[in-house]
């Protein structure tokens, strides 16, 4: 009885405007769809930051160019402190929900996902279409809140009750349901999104594609997939306990009705902290991808590889005290939680050898995807070593809710993102858009942004070890911050600096479209199968049902007639045996 | 070259693809309510002294609204054996029957829940009455959630349409509603019995 016909996807008839490009169920159009609003998100999240840095550089003095933002925001261009704590937690929760996510696992994943094995679409496309619209309408919900009365949210990106429980503390009333409202849909949208890679990678294989013939990028959005999946129920509990606290005077979080604030730190880090792998392993997904492709060798370690990834998503689940050791936790449970933070960087280091010594020895090609790779490894690096300093409890304790916790973060989250997430996006353009991006802007982006974004965070280490704390709203109030203000005048230099290495980008991207280089089906002489169909592949894919007869990273085989062997290509039979 | 549709040739389904998502969506479903039910455990046996105000719930009609809710999965289980055997005009009066289980466990629900608001045990009366609130509301949203899905079937069956897919939906509908079910026996003696 359930040997139902499974229904095509392959009806080539006339579709309108509306179903092809708007409400579209195609995996490719829906992933598009993802990055752009993802980039358009991060235009929005990158212009927070020059308010704030302005801001923290030079306090109270008027923000040039926002003249034009009203009262009480800002007073002329000058910034209210309020204003200041809202954009601070719009930053965040734009960057990681509204930005990591749609690019790396709504943008690359989608896109990538029944490419790379060989399918015609997601195993359920409407869903497919259901999850991009329920984002979409969780942005439209979250900037709505810069329209209503109060503002947006200003409890921070992490929502730490008692100060969100209450709306008498921070004076948003309706900003912050909406803001609790947006993330409730972005959760229910990845969830849909989840279910469908999990499903679909499940189901959808090609002949001959093996778990281990997988290439990693999928088993990167896999193991994020039901990372996602299991983590997002809890926080979506807190959601409803924190919004009943708001609404109806319920008594979850607040000590004064017999609750405990601590309740919805543990909530929401047991997803906050799988939710850093989350976003992470699709660009470290991206970046496995462009490795051996650029450096004509095979991945050095791809079942480490994978089974690190496993190990890490495991682990990743009983780390998540560590962001409470100084919110009053017994310090029993600080221990094995220091224990298991230090255990997790080991399959990230493995990792991360694993990825160097896929270049050892390797005749490197410097395009911009292998750039931004090499960017993503070296500041990746220092974010994953500063974590450690973070993971012990005892060092914590003397640098948490400091400027070298924001530096972290930013070393780690930064690569994922951008660094990886622009590799994807210069790797993939090709095959999105059947177009080359400009190799001359690529370069020139790739250096600005790389040399920018250690001018900002770098010295952000220096900040936090010298006792700056996080999300304050002027500095100067404190005498023993005073001699840092160079510092921190240095560091909103550099960050608009960053911001204005991203026109190279933004041109580049936009332009390509039209002016780019045509792309070939294989600019890259890659193996996977996305690369064996057509730039960019018609409705439905593939013109026949691709075969695999080998793992995705065969380069620079002994013995075959070019340095890459695609996985459709069936060995010649003398090859074969040698090869066996 | 011969074209082979990529449904034909793709590396054998084991498991329907709605089927599998299904599991999927209720693994993360059991981390939601597993999340709550931790909390609520927890946060009971820190705090302490809540049973005060837990003598104050109706096992009576939480007993009841058990019986009701195993019932419906009973019915339910009786659609889908149904759907098994091919019987169609079968399926419509178990599934109706699953959907006045469902609605009779909401009204009850209400029932209960008015009367307690009415001797004001609101969900600001303490903690336990924020949490009873919280764990007893969100399921009835997924038995209501229930009901309209398994109404969305019986439409669809009684007017005989899409026949060979609402098969395999019914069967999907029923994981959904077991689940929510095995939720309410973990609530009920939490909860009531506790």
């Amino acid at each position: 009885m359930s040997q139902v016909a499974v229904v095509t996807h392959h009806a080539h008839e006339e579709t309108s405007f509306w179903r092809k490009y708007v409400f579209s169920v195609d995996h490719k159009v829906i992933g598009r769809q993802y990055l752009t609003l993802g980039l358009c998100m991060a235009l929005l999240g990158g212009a927070t930051v020059y308010v704030i840095r302005w801001q923290l550089a030079w306090p109270e003095t008027p923000i040039p160019l926002t003249s034009w933002v009203p009262e009480p925001a800002m007073y002329d261009g000058q910034l209210d402190p309020s204003f200041y704590n809202q954009l601070v937690t719009m930053h965040g929760t734009i960057m990681v929900f509204f930005v990591a996510m749609p690019i790396l696992l709504g943008g690359l994943g989608n896109f990538l996902l029944p490419l790379m094995i060989g399918a015609d679409d997601m195993a359920l496309p409407r869903l497919n279409m259901m999850s991009f619209w329920t984002f979409f309408t969780a942005s439209a919900v979250l900037l709505s809140s810069f329209f209503v009365s109060g503002g947006p949210a200003a409890a921070g990106w992490t929502g730490y009750p008692p100060l969100s429980a209450n709306p008498e503390y921070t004076g948003v009333h309706g900003g912050m349901n909406l803001w609790i409202l947006a993330l409730a849909l972005e959760f229910a949208s990845f969830l849909m999104g989840g279910v469908n890679f999990l499903t679909t990678a499940i189901n959808m294989r090609a002949p001959g594609l093996s778990f281990f013939r997988l290439p990693l990028m999928v088993w990167m959005q896999l193991t994020a997939g039901v990372l996602f999946l299991l983590s997002v129920g809890p926080i979506i509990g807190g959601a409803v306990m924190l919004l009943l606290d708001r609404t109806i005077g319920s008594g979850f979080f607040l000590p004064e009705r017999g609750g405990d604030p601590l309740l919805w730190q543990h909530l929401f880090w047991f997803f906050g902290h799988p939710e850093v792998y989350v976003v992470l392993l699709p660009g470290v997904g991206a970046v496995l991808e462009i490795l051996p492709v650029f450096a004509r060798k095979p991945i050095f370690g791809y079942r480490t590889i994978v089974y690190s990834t496993i190990i890490a998503g495991v682990l990743s689940f009983v780390v998540w005290a560590h962001h409470m050791f100084v919110a009053g936790i017994d310090p029993r449970l600080a221990m094995p939680f220091s224990i298991t933070t230090i255990l997790i960087s080991v399959p990230f280091a493995i990792m991360t050898f694993a990825m160097i010594a896929t270049l050892w020895g390797g005749s490197i090609e410097f395009r911009t995807p292998m750039l931004f790779t090499f960017g993503f490894l070296i500041t990746f690096l220092i974010g994953g070593v500063t974590g450690i300093f973070n993971g012990s409890a005892a060092v914590d304790i003397f640098i948490h809710g400091t400027y070298f916790v924001v530096a972290h973060f930013h070393y780690t989250l930064f690569p994922t993102v951008f660094f990886a997430g622009f590799a994807g996006i210069y790797y993939w353009y090709p095959k999105m858009f059947g177009r080359m991006m400009n190799e001359a802007l690529g370069k020139l982006h790739f250096w600005l942004t790389f040399v920018a974004f250690n001018l900002v965070f770098l010295p952000m280490f220096v900040l936090g070890i010298g006792g700056h704390m996080r999300r304050i709203y002027n500095p100067l109030q404190y005498d023993f911050l005073k001699p840092l203000a160079p510092v921190n005048q240095f560091i909103t230099m550099a960050a608009v600096a960053l911001l204005l290495s991203q026109i190279p980008f933004i041109l580049n991207f936009i332009g390509s479209l039209w002016f780019g280089e045509k792309a070939a089906d294989n600019p890259w002489r890659a193996n996977t199968l996305e690369w064996s169909t057509s730039s960019p592949p018609p409705h439905g894919n593939f013109a026949t049902v691709p075969t695999v007869y080998r793992g995705p990273y065969e380069y620079s085989r002994p013995g075959a007639a070019q340095d890459f062997l695609p996985q459709t290509q069936p060995l010649p039979t003398g090859a074969a045996a040698a090869g066996a | 070259m011969t074209t082979v549709s990529i449904e034909a040739a793709r590396v054998g389904e084991r498991i329907p693809s709605g089927k599998l998502a299904m599991w999927w969506f209720l693994a993360s479903e059991i981390m939601t309510f597993g999340g709550l039910l931790a909390a609520f455990v927890l946060r009971r046996f820190a705090a302490g002294g809540w049973e005060d105000q837990a003598a104050h719930v109706s096992t009576r009609i939480a007993a009841f609204n058990t019986l009701l809710l195993v019932s419906s999965s009973l019915t339910l289980v009786q659609a889908h054996a149904a759907v098994k055997a091919d019987q169609r005009n079968r399926v419509a009066p178990y599934l109706l029957c699953t959907i006045v289980l469902g609605l009779a466990f909401l009204a009850v629900k209400g029932y209960e829940y008015s009367g307690e608001i009415a001797h004001g045990f609101t969900p600001s009366a303490g903690p336990f009455w924020s949490f009873y609130y919280g764990l007893t509301g969100l399921h009835a949203l997924h038995v209501l959630a229930g009901v309209i899905v398994n109404a969305a079937l019986y439409v669809l069956v009684i007017r005989g349409r899409l026949w060979p897919r609402v098969q395999q939906r019914v069967e999907y509908a029923g994981l959904y509603w077991h689940f929510v079910d095995i939720v309410w026996i973990f609530l009920f003696p939490l909860v009531y019995l506790s």
